[in-house]
């Protein structure tokens, strides 16, 4: 008993390290390149010792990327303030609107809600390039291309149906008899909806805004077609590392550790909410 | 304190009727208990009154006032719910403080009113402590609290004892009248308690498939049910009913018990001859020496104490079995053979087909009748 239970631990252990090791090695390995320069990268067989240097980062922050073949521009601050910028406001009015819209398709159930909302969810189905080739004709004739404004509605086909649904599920999670409770008790329905609902659903709401939100920080399509270079977020800009005299590996690897950054400290924060958020549906009352 | 006056009031879910063209009156001040099986259509009932869903057909008053079409947040109801619905982020406190708050009360005011009634139920030292803080009693009085909080003139009460242990049910049950008489509200209370029913009742409403089957005091559904299914649902120990054929006699009709004849006083003899079932309460038969006149021979198979009473179950000549019920202490019957005699003013006869009850002429309610 005790000898299969320590073997068990140990086999155990043993996977467990794998799966870690498997998926964090592409993680480290461009933490380790983003310090050196393009030659220590390329040396066969790659060494994991070498000398650090910051010069990869200096690039990027200061615009001036030299090689070679010369000195080069690149906006990549520009991109990821970019990047910040459409992902915030794109999950913020995502959540205008979908948090409202949630409510309405979890307490109501009127004719045609259930198509409606499933119309909602379709938009992630569809595969991007399927829509963008009208989506620019469009936007070019409505004077939407390249604009943020033309972006963040653009985005709202990834967070809103993101959003709509988590959020619907977290409201149907809540006893319809708590809010009929607060009806009954003399406030309004929009009353109801404020101080019950919200604060409630409220872990599964910043869940859902948080996962809405790696997803638009991550979209490429959508702003390499719809975007020039000062409008593109750090995804698309990341592509001006390719230039005519080589890869700039180091850059683009400093450039993934940066713009990772953002959403990996946003997930360790809200962790403690996902996990509230999920528990919250088994200790109702 | 207000009155409330359903008139035919219809609700359908998809094709399936809740209440069928259902009326109920319930008077300015009484406590009015809905009693009934689950699926009865109680809760249902509860929540068009209280306006969280509407009904299809049908008028709703609320002190002479149409309010069928009026806002939940304007019937100025109080509604305790059997799952309690507490508002898990807030502490007791604000749980009861919400009703006087929706009123734009003062600080001052609220703090009063909260104070009132969380003293009223004696939740007093805990109305710091979270829903998730409270014992399943503390949050049931909270909910109780709640319901009270804004001095409704309508209180509707959904089975709030449901969900609480036993003991705590039992104090409540002789809290709750002294509760509500402080509160000096119109009640209507569910419950599928029928011992709940008949100590907080001024008057009890029967419901099943969505109808009314009876209306009436504890004393008269006790006394006269309506029909075998009432007769059934109040009651510890049930009410024996025994398949008899009556046969017309002079006065009433007569039936047979352990093939000893039984006469039964004031019963129409048009009931002669058909399937008919008798209702005997186990406390309205008792046991007799042998020879008394009457008296019919069981025999003894089985008897339980329960604290202030004993029942016996006893088998008749014919193999039918009959429970007994005494005061615990009294003398009971010898084993094997013994022979109990009937009350005959306090037995029903119900039509076997219809389960309605056989009227007597005169006023023929039972002697023995006290609720149980």
């Amino acid at each position: 008993m005790e000898t299969t239970s320590t073997l068990e631990k140990t086999l155990r252990l043993l996977a467990l390290t794998l799966v870690v090791i498997f998926f964090m090695f592409p993680i480290v390995w461009i933490f380790l390149m983003s310090f050196q320069t393009n030659e220590t990268i390329l040396r066969i067989p790659p060494q994991v010792i070498f000398e650090p240097t910051l010069s990869n980062y200096t690039a990027l922050i200061t615009g001036k990327l030299t090689s070679a073949a010369g000195t080069l521009d690149i906006a990549f601050m520009k991109n990821l303030g970019n990047s910040v910028f459409l992902s915030v406001t794109s999950v913020a009015l995502a959540l205008v609107l979908g948090v409202p819209a949630a409510y309405a398709f979890a307490r109501h159930k009127f004719k045609g809600s259930e198509d409606i909302a499933f119309t909602l969810l379709s938009f992630r189905f569809a595969p991007p390039l399927l829509v963008l080739l009208p989506l620019t004709q469009y936007f070019q004739w409505l004077g939407l291309a390249n604009t943020y404004i033309g972006l963040i509605w653009v985005y709202q086909l990834i967070c809103l149906p993101l959003i709509l649904w988590i959020v619907r599920g977290y409201f149907e999670d809540i006893s319809a008899d708590v809010e009929y409770a607060y009806r009954i008790a003399g406030h309004s329905w929009f009353a109801t909806f404020r101080r019950i609902a919200l604060p409630l659903a409220g872990p599964g709401i910043a869940a859902a805004g948080l996962l809405a939100f790696i997803f638009a920080w991550n979209n490429f399509v959508f702003a390499l077609v719809l975007a020039s270079a000062d409008k593109q977020p750090v995804t698309v800009g990341a592509l001006a590392f390719v230039t005519s005299s080589g890869i700039q590996y180091g850059q683009i690897a400093a450039a993934i550790v940066l713009s990772v950054t953002p959403t990996l400290a946003l997930a360790l924060y809200a962790q403690r909410y996902l996990v509230e958020g999920l528990s919250l549906g088994a200790v109702k009352g | 304190m207000t009155t409330l006056q359903l008139e035919n009031i219809v609700k359908r879910y998809k094709n399936h009727t809740v209440l069928d063209n259902l009326s109920l009156d319930v008077k300015d001040g009484e406590t009015l208990v809905l009693f009934g099986p689950s699926g009865a259509g109680k809760t249902v009932l509860l929540r068009l009154v209280a306006g969280v869903i509407d009904p299809e057909e049908g008028r709703i008053l609320i002190g002479g006032e149409d309010m069928t079409d009026v806002d939940a947040e304007h019937r100025g109801i109080g509604m305790a719910f059997q799952n309690f619905a507490l508002f898990p982020h807030m502490d007791a406190f604000e749980n009861i403080a919400t009703p006087l708050e929706a009123k734009r009360s003062s600080a001052d005011a609220i703090k009063a009113g909260v104070h009132r009634v969380a003293k009223l139920l004696k939740i007093d030292h805990v109305l710091t402590h979270r829903p998730k803080a409270l014992s399943n009693g503390q949050k049931q009085r909270t909910a109780l609290a709640r319901a009270l909080a804004g001095s409704p003139p309508l209180l509707l009460l959904d089975d709030p004892l449901r969900n609480v242990d036993a003991k705590l049910r039992f104090e409540m049950r002789l809290e709750l009248p002294r509760v509500l008489a402080a509160q000096g509200a119109t009640v209507v209370y569910v419950t599928q308690d029928y011992k709940e029913a008949m100590a907080l009742g001024d008057r009890i409403a029967v419901m099943s498939d969505g109808r009314i089957r009876q209306i009436g005091t504890p004393e008269d559904i006790y006394n006269a049910p309506a029909d075998i299914d009432i007769a059934r649902l109040f009651g510890d120990p049930t009410i024996n009913l025994l398949d008899v054929t009556p046969n017309a006699e002079v006065d009433g009709v007569s039936v047979l018990l352990s093939d000893v004849r039984i006469v039964l006083p004031g019963i129409p003899a048009n009931t002669a001859g058909k399937s008919c079932v008798i209702g005997l309460r186990p406390e309205a038969l008792r046991f007799v020496p042998a020879g008394t006149p009457g008296a019919i021979p069981v025999s003894v198979e089985a008897e339980t104490p329960l604290n202030e009473k004993t029942v016996t179950l006893a088998l008749t000549v014919r193999g039918r079995e009959i429970l007994v019920s005494r005061p615990a202490g009294t003398p009971g019957p010898a084993s094997g053979s013994a022979h109990i005699a009937v009350d005959c003013a306090s037995a029903f006869l119900f039509d076997k087909e219809t389960g309605a009850l056989i009227a007597r002429h005169g006023s023929h309610t039972g002697t023995q009748g006290e609720a149980a």
